[in-house]
């Protein structure tokens, strides 16, 4: 039985600047993934890898090509309607964990559904607090983030990333800035989840081992799915 | 916005040494609002007490009773020499001053009979003018009993106050007994019962000669009626629009003290213009520092706000968390800064025990609520920008910083 596709791109077309400076970086290129699949992204860099990323969580609009997911097109979308789809519908694992320094450990992780609910609830203390529990962080969940240690901060990345429940994840280099037992750490957490909670996951990664971990490996080069 | 707010908080109390610069900055200007404002304000009532605050601001005064019809025959030049010897009348005058002080805008009342005339001790002859006021109504209009140096501001028959200087050029103490000469050829011995002192003790000093209403009435033989009404109004602005319902109410002639004193208003409204820019200027300090340092912030914070983006943050929010902070910074340095201006204004005397010499500051005049409203509102304003520069971030390029 072939699982419901999440989102599909066709023909995606990137180019950056114009005229004789323009830069194609995205070609044509063409993606479809289904629900509760986890997926390693592979491919050189410069391939096009973190452009794909921005464009699939929304962040950026393709030059031409079609994006769909959970059925709504997201190519006419407005900015305001496409903010609102990632916060209910998208969460980001970035390389560098990028939490907010001023924030503990928990509010970093609500921050999603604060911003959607325009304040803290106590639902929302309860969730955020289960996950970074579940990540093996319930001793830090008071803790400013600007103190935890490097594996721990991309734990709570993972955890704000699903803090909102998303149906896709998109990880950019998740593990790239970790040593190799926080890394397999942090991609063990995520198998789980994506077993346990069937979250679609999208992981953009240089390193074979990491890929290996994941059901399907896609490749990227010059601008084109090739694998 | 409760959400934007909090965050908001963070980030001031994340800084808490840039956020403490900031505020200052802010209550400076404050400061200088506040402290202008009671300068200004303060200088304002100052001359205003020493000018019109002394004078009446409508005046009832009886027309001349004998206006003469000159006429000239060609080639000729006809000289009149102005006299007063006759005290012009207001007859039933007295009768308007209850109707007067019901006036809302009437602040006191004080009927009148002044004429010219002469005091003498000995040989020394000094010509004056002679007011006749009602006893209980002294400082009605002058403030007679502010100014008085020695002795009793009250007028019972048969009392005279005189100024320092005249008193100190004739000789006379306290108590002494003087012969006041009206121009009606009257003659009363009068005791000195009270001395007092305007200004430097120039012109009025050696001029005026203060007697009791029924003294008056002796020297000047006017059994009934009074020569002028003098009204005193809480708001002397107000003076014009008085003098006219005086008018229609007593049907007598009525003057306002505006006819007279059009370059003191004309000096009071420059002034006053002149505290507008001064505080414009300090409220544009304001904004220039506010903005500025949202700005840099702005700057400092573009990961985070990309970040805030990315997690699904609206341009709307992030303008929120920026206007909150200048409204924040706003709300206290203008606390901050009009409490400073509060404690460093209160050692200065009040509006009532200004003298010469002394700053005229006025602390009920420090326009704190107004100071405090323009800061918050300047502040707000001042963030907009930055704010609005916040919330163009691209969340891919700020993100990858």
């Amino acid at each position: 039985m072939t699982a419901a596709p999440l989102l599909t791109v066709t023909d995606l077309v990137k180019t950056f600047g114009e005229g004789d400076t323009a830069t194609r970086v995205l070609r044509g290129l063409n993606l479809t993934l289904a629900k509760g699949e986890m997926a390693a992204l592979l491919g050189p860099s410069g391939s096009g890898k973190s452009t794909l990323l921005t464009i699939l969580g929304t962040l950026m609009q393709p030059t031409s090509g079609a994006h769909q997911m959970l059925g709504v097109d997201l190519t006419t979308a407005t900015d305001a309607a496409l903010t609102q789809f990632r916060n209910r519908h998208i969460g980001f694992v970035f390389q560098f964990h990028n939490l907010l320094p001023d924030f503990t450990a928990l509010e970093n992780v609500i921050f999603p559904t604060a911003i959607r609910e325009g304040r803290e609830t106590a639902a929302a203390r309860t969730r955020g607090a289960d996950l970074l529990t579940r990540m093996g962080l319930a001793e830090r969940i008071n803790f400013p983030s600007a103190n935890l240690s490097g594996g721990q901060k991309q734990r709570v990345a993972v955890a704000r990333a699903l803090m909102n429940a998303p149906e896709l994840v998109l990880a950019d280099e998740p593990t790239g800035n970790l040593d190799r037992a926080s890394a397999l750490q942090v991609m063990e957490l995520i198998a789980q989840i994506n077993r346990d909670e069937g979250t679609t996951f999208l992981i953009s990664t240089h390193d074979e081992k990491i890929a290996a971990t994941c059901q399907r490996q896609i490749v990227v080069g010059d601008g084109l799915v090739t694998g | 916005m409760l959400y934007a707010l909090k965050i908001a908080t963070r980030y001031l109390t994340a800084s808490k040494a840039q956020t403490a610069l900031l505020v200052l900055g802010v209550a400076v200007g404050v400061f200088i609002f506040i402290f202008m404002s009671a300068l200004i304000g303060g200088l304002a009532e100052f001359i205003l007490s020493r000018t019109a605050g002394d004078i009446s601001h409508v005046t009832i005064e009886a027309e001349d009773t004998t206006p003469a019809l000159l006429l000239t025959l060609p080639g000729t030049v006809l000289l009149v020499q102005e006299t007063a010897t006759e005290t012009a009348k207001l007859r039933e005058a007295t009768s308007f001053v209850p109707l007067i002080e019901a006036l809302p805008e009437v602040k006191a009342v004080s009927p009148q009979i002044t004429g010219a005339g002469f005091l003498r001790r000995g040989t020394q002859v000094q010509q004056m003018t002679i007011v006749g006021l009602e006893p209980g109504r002294e400082s009605a209009i002058l403030d007679l009993d502010g100014y008085l140096v020695a002795g009793d501001a009250r007028l019972r028959s048969g009392a005279v106050l005189l100024g320092r200087a005249l008193v100190q050029d004739m000789g006379l103490v306290l108590g002494q007994t003087v012969q006041l000469q009206s121009s009606n050829g009257v003659t009363a011995a009068l005791t000195l019962t009270g001395i007092y002192q305007i200004g430097s003790g120039g012109g009025p000093d050696r001029r005026m000669a203060y007697v009791s209403l029924a003294t008056a009435r002796t020297l000047f033989a006017m059994p009934q009626g009074v020569s002028r009404i003098e009204i005193k109004l809480f708001d002397l602005y107000a003076a014009d629009a008085v003098t006219l319902r005086v008018e229609g109410l007593t049907g007598l002639p009525a003057k306002s003290w505006t006819e007279d004193g059009a370059q003191l208003l004309e000096a009071l409204k420059a002034q006053a213009q002149t505290g507008y820019f001064l505080k414009t200027f300090a409220m544009i300090t304001i904004i220039i520092g506010v903005a500025s340092a949202l700005l840099l912030s702005t700057y400092r914070r573009r990961p985070e706000i990309g970040i805030m983006r990315a997690m699904g943050a609206s341009r709307l929010f992030v303008v929120g968390v920026f206007v909150t902070q200048g409204a924040l910074i706003g709300v206290m340095g203008g606390l901050f800064g009009a409490g400073i201006g509060y404690l460093a204004l209160l050692p200065f005397p009040t509006r009532d025990a200004f003298r010469s010499g002394t700053l005229p500051m006025d602390i009920t005049q420090g326009s704190y609520g107004l100071a405090i409203t323009l800061t918050v509102i300047g502040a707000i304003l001042a963030s907009i920008l930055p704010a609005r520069a916040a919330a163009r971030v691209d969340p891919v390029t700020a993100i990858g910083q």
